[in-house]
């Protein structure tokens, strides 16, 4: 399934012919021109390579290097787990921006030099640029769970975090679990991709709990002091709802991982779980260590927010989860692609050898489900501030559901329509 | 429509109360990079593929009209009372002027 239509493709096409009459005139479409490479083909980089292609009017080439067949939304990927959505609901293909004239190739990137401008492929192929974009997405960190590298971990404690066939797994072992049995969930501490996404998880199977299996359990085992996102919301729907089903555990850092015994152990503890979903602890992902970008706690990439270029590496632009947010920026597949769009537009701009815009806006809106049915939000908006530097969240904008409602489930449902249309139809 | 978008632009530095600022500092894209941080739920370039409005080929002052009410918390809202927010007015007329072009 997905947006992506022919008819869509024209509209959007007709568009862009509309744009360069509009505006063709002495803006940066009409002069820039260079090879763009794009390596990660998520909500941040299949959304700068659309749109550098239609902000260039076709001018600049555009290489995607995605190493899946298929994208896999995270986002509504916790409805999947609950039965609510299938992984087909959730799966695009990349023909709409080979249709938008993306060169779109199925591969690893594995070696970036800057000095040549040049990004080295799994295959041996080597792929030169002017300007390269990168979004990785999260590596996970597994350094301090040495019992995750067991050999049936991935098969027996999952994470479910990068949407695909733990998606399906976590399904599978909510289905087979007995009634009475429990289902734990462990978050690692701020910042994680997605901050309300394990809420929303841990809710969503209290929902299905209540339906099939009533006697069972959702215990929340969370090493951040409160909960990161939507407190109030989520807590309410817990004690509500939920009484008596969800079990809410802040500082309960994960220490290790018995896999056999599906045991987490915590500092003073050891929890048991007939389910046991393990968030580990993320950073910007490989390819972004090797390029030498990571450069903050050694985990994330800073980046020059006029440009989205990272501070350490020049001509490389960072997308989306891997880099280092500006304040309260969440790593979200929303904010990812607003980050692609400001990529985009100062790619172009720098392609025509015109400086980038100095007033960068970014929008962010994360929907949670907390059944099937009933949704709640958080929305913010980041606008540059010249004299610190970044994105600072705009005083007094933004701000959260009044409380869980019917309304909201049919936006969250078309907003993954549209975004994921925005980004690859 | 290009008469429109530069008045668009001089309504920006009017609102800011700035001097008239140098040529290059002026984003000339600014209308459409503003427009495109609605695109994730309204759809590209305006065109909504279902469940959100189509914000493109809406009348001006209408579209303004109905921000500004989001704005002021006049017009009940889920969430655009929250996000209009974080729009100026002069952004807000920018936008409106965008969308109202995407014919």
């Amino acid at each position: 399934m997905g947006p992506c239509d022919r008819r869509t493709f024209l509209r959007v096409a007709g568009a862009t012919g509309a744009l360069a009459a509009l505006y063709g005139c002495g803006t940066a479409s009409r002069k820039a021109s260079g090879h763009v490479v794009v390596v990660g083909g998520g909500y941040g980089g299949a959304t700068a390579a659309k749109y550098l292609r239609m902000w260039s009017e076709g001018r600049v080439d555009v290489t995607l290097v995605e190493r899946n067949a298929r994208f896999v939304s995270c986002p509504i990927s916790n409805l999947v787990i609950v039965g609510e959505k299938t992984l087909a609901d959730i799966t695009l293909g990349y023909d709409g921006l080979k249709r938008h004239g993306v060169t779109v190739v199925h591969n690893e990137a594995v070696a970036i030099d800057a000095d040549k401008r040049s990004v080295r492929l799994a295959d041996g192929d080597t792929l030169r640029y002017d300007r390269l974009v990168l979004s990785p997405g999260i590596d996970f960190i597994y350094d301090n769970l040495p019992g995750l590298a067991d050999a049936a971990a991935p098969e027996t404690v999952l994470h479910a975090w990068k949407a695909g066939p733990q998606t399906v797994a976590l399904r599978k072992q909510l289905e087979t679990m007995p009634d009475g049995g429990t289902y734990a969930i462990c978050i690692p501490r701020s910042p994680y991709r997605c901050p309300p996404g394990p809420y929303e998880r841990a809710s969503l199977v209290a929902w299905y709990f209540r339906q099939h299996k009533p006697k069972s359990r959702v215990l929340i085992l969370d090493a951040n002091e409160e909960v990161v996102s939507k407190k109030a919301l989520f807590m309410k729907v817990w004690a509500d709802a939920y009484q008596g089903i969800v079990e809410y555990r802040p500082q309960s850092e994960l220490r290790d991982v018995d896999v056999a015994k599906r045991t987490a152990i915590l500092e003073f503890d050891r929890v048991r779980a007939h389910v046991l979903n393990v968030v580990p602890p993320q950073r910007a992902g490989q390819i972004a260590q090797r390029a030498g970008l990571i450069n903050v706690n050694q985990r994330w990439c800073a980046i020059d927010w006029l440009s989205m270029e990272s501070t350490a590496v020049k001509g490389i632009h960072v997308l989306g989860d891997a880099t280092f947010p500006a304040p309260t920026m969440p790593k979200s597949g929303h904010i990812a692609n607003q980050q692609g769009k400001l990529a985009a537009a100062a790619i172009v701009n720098l392609l025509a050898g015109q400086p980038p815009s100095d007033q960068p806006l970014a929008v962010n809106t994360c929907y949670s489900f907390v059944d099937n049915r009933n949704v709640i939000h958080v929305a913010s908006v980041h606008a540059y501030d010249a004299a610190t530097g970044t994105l600072q969240p705009v005083k007094g904008a933004g701000g959260v559901s009044a409380s869980p409602n019917e309304v909201e489930g049919r936006f969250a449902l078309a907003w993954a329509k549209n975004i994921w249309g925005d980004m690859l139809c | 429509m290009k008469t429109a978008f530069v008045a668009a632009l001089a309504i920006v530095a009017g609102h800011a109360g700035l001097a008239p600022a140098p040529v290059l500092a002026v984003d000339t894209d600014l209308a459409r990079n503003l427009a495109a941080t609605c695109a994730n739920c309204h759809g590209t370039n305006g065109r909504s593929l279902g469940g959100m409005e189509t914000l493109a080929g809406v009348d001006k002052d209408r579209l303004l009209a109905k921000l500004r009410e989001f704005r002021s918390g006049a017009k009940p809202a889920t969430i655009m009372h929250q996000i209009s927010k974080g729009y100026s007015e002069a952004q807000l007329e920018l936008i409106a002027v965008w969308f109202a072009a995407q014919k």
